[in-house]
């Protein structure tokens, strides 16, 4: 197979970061490369200069043997470069077909166009509406729409930047389908990710980065997970130890809890059920989009419901706000650190009094005891080995890793009975990730009963006694995890989502 | 190539840096406006900004700058809480209007009784009458969700027309001669808002700024009210994670925001204006946005925006007489101060990189 | 015919749809400006700047039509400070527009000093020979100035743009997501200033229109909340152009109905007359915006700044 990009010396430096250090490495057509590397590694930069977002500080690339710098993406798509990104740039208010013409360079009528959407996504099996709103769309369904617009463009080189975070397992095997007959066809794919069983199912190469360099270059299919983990890491990691076991009484109970969303489409909870006990960890899965921000808000007191809906240690306390809920022993994490969790432009100690007012009585008739506050981040900065240079600094100014670590360390330091968190390592390097999971687990053993809501299943059967799904809205009865299959937690969590295997007959 | 980039905390030097540096660059602005319009701008300058100070005329212009700066100030501080948590009244105006009206209204329904207990009684139904006036956006807000900035906005219109016709019929002076507008409350002893210290300018609506601007500062900076206000409007999910209710937010800081104005219409019409009269609305419910903005939306930062703003009218007044330039022209230079002043803004997030061209 | 106590319902056609006019320019100039992500609270600095500068150039050159070509002029170079302030300097775009209607407000009776008491050249109806005297619908359609049937125009012209080109869909898109433009590769500023400009300058046609043909002459604050207005009838809408006309016109209906009412000499006060279009704009307002759908229908990236980072 002959080669198609190029990548020499790469360089790209932001102020008091250097994203990427001299990388190199080169891609075939026809090929699956894997771009692997932790949260914070480099590789969104480097993808964003293949596909003309971001201009290279030093460096050269080469397409099929010609020079390639893009100035833009217009003229990587022109080139044949395609890219579908982690954060969908997908338009909610606009139809299927307008999203897609809003992608090419030279759109054919949408009435034309819409005829083409539905040959393609019928001949690579992504069944998918023109005329359909994006808004109402699933995330898996959202995603067809972003590799229709790349695909109907004929690419060489097709960039999927972290694609199965927001599938199940079955649409991931279906994914993957797909993605091998295109490399059959010749196009080649880059395809970035961390997780390393699916690079080692689907991948012919992978470059390895670490810190913005290139540490290895590497045939996954040789290679043990374990390995290249080590390699991504450069580390050895140790998994969490778990103490206790669940014995004590009901913490949280969850009944009939059915609320519409406030988020413009969103999903309504339907009749959602469940119950934990103290020393217990309850893991919620579910593709994104499918109720779990809804889940937290109605647990936290962001949302109302009916007063017997939610009950914490058997009072009822749905039709409460958060604060009414704090005080009898429920925290909660949501997954949005900066302007949900944490308000970006105030310091650590006004993000620590945010929600740490009630339990840690930092209030006093009205009035805020700031020496208290103050006492209380210095706590959790040295508690949870948050890196910063003091308690004054703004939030934002973060790094993700480590407002996180501040973020989940506020709640956990407040003694609670209820915890609630929502993909408490979302965007989290590895080592802060074990550092938040092991903490999670000390809180449960001292009696805390938790409940996180994770899109990330190798972190649910890390630390979840029991296992549940949402799927639009509905949750699953919570089983053992023990024991659990892939594919039975595959189908709790929606199975395929409507999608069929591609039948395209070869050439 | 200029770059900007995002600072990691908000720069505490430019924070208060920048409204001294949009004040000079607005007076070389003006001062070219001014040479446009065929003034020597040296001379405009200093008619407006000196001399009501330090002129020879300056023992009269010193008391008016209270007299001026005063409702601004009480207002101002009301709008800024609003403005903190991203609630936007820009209908004070209206406000100012109804609390003189309210309050004037409960002082002439007692005419001509002579008790120690009116003006208290006008100084609450000043207040009441802005609050009223003010509840209006407030309610529509979290009921119907609809826009409190366009409904506050047209409910100074609709407070102008009660103005006139408050003016003209309910409240006119019988003893007028048919001419419109009220009995003139400074000169009854049971409803004036006098001079307090003879030459200062100082009534009771001052005394209120001034209570006002401590109040707004303590509960900014040590209550879990001001800390709301603040969450409320740089994050407004995060706030709602801290059990902030936006709803009663709106309706407080439209609330105190209406009450502030609706003081200050009060001791206006019991003081410097007299009476309520048809052209009796001046625009300080507008001036005191530039005010509130000038002032960072700290307190201690809008009592001194508002004395700059009162110079400028005064010193207005002053080059109108002096030099014969338009009174407009004041307005059009507060503008453009506000301009300014967001213009540079930028610097307190951002820090501007002088960079090459990148290479390709 | 006589049940509003002598009014004549055609001239009342007639004249809304005249008293609509600057109504409709400066809103579906606002639509344009909103649907691209950006809330431009200045509408009636830039009116009132475009009657002024309208009115000043026509005079001077004593031709209506570079007058309102000035108009549209002036309200665009006030809304650049806007697009400048906004999209590079990145100041909030409540504030700023608040201060672009106060320094417009001030700017123009600025300018305006010299003109007050001055006549504007006369505008001249267009002549649409026998279509003009036909009963009823000539008083009611055929009967009209220029600007009367160029408002309509513009309202189609920018459905049509919006609905049916690709630059209107792009419009759309980068008001729906401007980080999701961005990573397509469209230029979310160019785009957003262009707009900002369109809006601008149309909101200055419309003021013009006020000082030269509606009024005719200078008066201090002319424009008497007609953006705000303006502003509150996009809402209405509910963001498209269709409604933008039917909006303007029930606004223009109240308008003249109450004018007619006060010159018939009707037994409520002027002053409850002279407000009833506010208040009703705050009615239909509160109705709209109690309909959760169309609220729903706002672009989702509206008033939000927009800065690329990495």
């Amino acid at each position: 197979m002959t080669e198609l990009l190029r990548v020499e010396g790469v360089t790209k430096a932001y102020p008091g970061v250097v994203a990427n250090a001299d990388v190199s490495f080169a891609i075939r057509e026809g090929e699956v490369h894997a771009l692997l590397g932790e949260n914070g590694a480099g590789k969104s930069t480097l993808v964003k200069m293949i596909y003309g977002l971001v201009r290279p500080d030093h460096g050269r690339m080469w397409l099929r043997g010609q020079d390639y710098a893009p100035q833009e993406p217009r003229e990587a798509r022109a080139a044949g470069v395609g890219m579908v990104f982690q954060h969908f740039s997908l338009f909610e208010a606009l139809s299927v077909a307008e999203n897609v013409a809003l992608g090419m360079e030279s759109p054919p009528r949408l009435g034309d166009l819409a005829a083409r959407i539905r040959q393609v996504s019928e001949e690579y099996g992504l069944p998918l509406d023109p005329s359909r709103m994006v808004g109402d769309l699933s995330a898996g369904e959202r995603q067809r729409v972003e590799i229709i617009r790349c695909l109907l463009q004929d690419p060489r080189l097709l960039i999927m930047d972290e694609p199965t975070s927001v599938l199940t397992p079955q649409e991931v095997e279906i994914l993957f389908q797909t993605l091998r007959q295109l490399a059959a066809e010749g196009t080649a794919i880059l395809y970035i990710s961390h997780k390393l069983e699916e690079i080692r199912a689907l991948c012919d190469t992978a470059t390895i980065l670490r810190r913005g360099r290139v540490v290895a270059t590497c045939i996954p299919r040789d290679r043990s997970a374990r390995e290249m983990a080590e390699l991504m890491v450069g580390a050895v990691l140790t998994p969490p130890e778990r103490h206790g076991r669940p014995a004590g009484e009901v913490a949280l109970e969850v009944a009939g809890l059915s609320v519409a969303s406030p988020i413009p489409f969103g999903t309504a909870l339907k009749d959602v059920g469940f119950s934990v006990t103290r020393s217990e960890v309850l893991g919620i899965a579910g593709v994104a989009g499918n109720g779990q921000d809804e889940l937290l808000l109605a647990l936290s007191g962001e949302l109302k419901a009916p007063r017997d809906a939610v009950r914490i240690a058997g009072r009822g306390v749905g039709d409460q706000g958060p604060n009414a809920r704090r005080a009898l022993g429920l925290v909660a994490a949501p997954e949005e650190r900066l302007g949900h969790a944490a308000a970006p432009d105030m310091s650590l100690v006004e993000n620590a009094l945010l929600s740490g007012m009630v339990r840690k009585r930092l209030v006093r008739r009205g009035f805020i005891d700031w020496g208290a506050t103050r006492a209380f981040a210095q706590a959790i900065v040295a508690a949870f080995d948050v890196r910063t240079p003091g308690t004054f600094v703004a939030a934002r100014a973060l790094s993700g890793g480590n407002l996180q670590k501040f973020v989940v360390g506020r709640e956990l330091s407040q003694e609670p009975s209820v915890i609630v968190i929502n993909q408490p390592t979302w965007g989290v390097d590895a080592s802060a990730a074990a550092a938040i999971r092991q903490a999670i687990l000390d809180c449960a053993a001292a009696g805390a009963a938790v409940v996180v809501i994770s899109q990330d299943l190798d972190e649910l059967l890390e630390i979840a006694d029991r296992f549940s799904a949402l799927n639009e809205g509905r949750m699953s009865p919570p089983r053992p995890t023990q024991g659990l299959t892939i594919e039975e937690i595959g189908l709790m969590m929606g199975g395929a989502h409507g999608m069929e295997v591609a039948h395209h007959a070869h050439a | 190539m200029l770059m900007l980039e995002k600072r990691p905390s908000p720069s505490r030097f430019w924070n208060w840096a920048t409204p001294v540096l949009a004040v000079v660059l607005t007076m070389l602005a003006g001062g070219l406006m001014f040479a446009l319009l065929g003034k020597s701008p040296t001379e405009a300058i200093r008619t407006i900004f000196w001399d009501p100070l330090f002129g020879e005329f300056a023992w009269y212009f010193r008391g008016q700058l209270l007299v001026k700066a005063g409702p601004l100030i009480l207002i101002a501080v009301g709008l800024s809480l609003g403005f903190r948590a991203g609630i936007w009244n820009i209908g004070a105006e209206g406000q100012y209007i109804m609390g003189a009206i309210f309050g004037a209204a409960a002082g002439l329904a007692l005419y001509p009784a002579d008790s120690r207990l009116i003006f208290p009684l006008m100084v609450v139904a000043g207040a009441f009458g802005g609050w009223l006036w003010a509840m209006i956006p407030a309610i529509l807000r979290t009921r119907f969700r609809t826009n409190e900035i366009l409904v506050s906005l047209l409910l100074v219109y609709v407070a102008q027309s009660i103005l006139a016709s408050m003016a003209l019929g309910a409240l006119r002076n019988p003893d007028g001669g048919g001419f419109p507008g009220s009995r003139n409350l400074s000169q009854w002893a049971s409803s004036a808002n006098p001079e307090l210290i003879a030459g200062t300018g100082m009534h009771w609506g001052v005394v209120a700024a001034m209570a006002a601007v401590i109040a707004a500062h303590v509960l900014l900076q040590r209550h879990i009210l001001g800390f709301h206000i603040r969450l409320a409007g740089q994050a407004p999910r995060a706030a709602r994670f801290a059990g902030v209710s936006p709803g009663r937010l709106v309706l407080l800081c439209m609330g105190i925001s209406g009450g502030l104005a609706g003081l200050a219409g009060m001791f206006e019409v019991t003081g410097p204006a007299g009476q309520i009269q048809i052209d009796f609305a001046s625009g300080y419910g507008f001036t005191a946005i530039i005010v509130a903005f000038l002032g960072r939306l700290n307190p201690v930062g809008i009592l001194l925006a508002g004395l700059l703003m009162a110079l400028t009218y005064v010193g207005g007044d002053n080059a109108a007489t002096n030099l014969g330039l338009p009174a407009a022209s004041i307005q059009a230079f507060q503008g453009m101060l506000l301009f300014f002043l967001l213009a540079l803004d930028l610097l307190s997030n951002y820090r501007i990189r002088l960079t090459r061209k990148e290479a390709a | 015919m006589d049940l509003l106590g002598g009014i004549n319902p055609a001239v009342l056609v007639a004249s809304l749809m005249m008293a609509s006019v600057p109504i409709i320019f400066a809103a579906i100039g606002e639509l344009v400006v909103e649907k691209s992500g950006v809330l431009n609270l200045g509408v009636e600095g830039m009116m009132i700047i475009g009657a002024i500068c309208g009115f000043a150039v026509a005079v001077e050159t004593g031709s209506p039509v570079l007058g309102f070509v000035g108009g549209a002029l002036g309200g665009a170079t006030l809304s650049l400070i806007f697009a400048l302030l906004t999209q590079f300097l990145m100041a909030n775009q409540v504030a700023t527009g608040l201060a672009l209607t106060l320094f417009g407000l001030g700017l123009s009776s600025l300018i305006g000093q010299g003109y007050v008491g001055v006549k504007p050249p006369p505008v001249d109806r267009l002549d649409l020979g026998p279509l003009s005297d036909l009963p009823v619908l000539g008083t009611i359609l055929f009967h009209h100035d220029l600007m009367v049937y160029l408002s309509i125009a513009a309202v189609v012209a920018v459905w049509a743009v919006m609905h049916h080109t690709r630059a209107g869909l792009v419009l759309r898109a980068v008001g729906e997501n401007h980080d999701a433009a961005h990573a397509l590769g469209y230029h979310v500023i160019r785009i957003r200033v262009l707009a900002i400009l369109f809006g601008g300058a149309m909101a200055g046609l419309g003021g013009a229109y006020l000082s030269l043909i509606r009024v005719p002459q200078w008066t201090d604050g002319i424009t008497s909340g007609a953006g705000w207005i303006a502003l509150a009838i996009v809402v209405f809408a509910g963001w498209r152009p269709g409604r933008v006309l039917l909006g303007a016109y029930l606004f223009g209906g109240i308008t003249v109905l109450q004018l007619n009412l006060q010159a018939a000499g009707a037994r409520i006060p002027v002053q409850y007359l002279s407000m009833s279009p506010y208040l009703i704009t705050i009615l239909v307002l509160v109705i709209m915006s109690a309909d959760r759908r169309r609220i729903a229908s706002a672009p989702a990236s509206l008033g939000r700044t927009f800065h690329a980072s990495r």
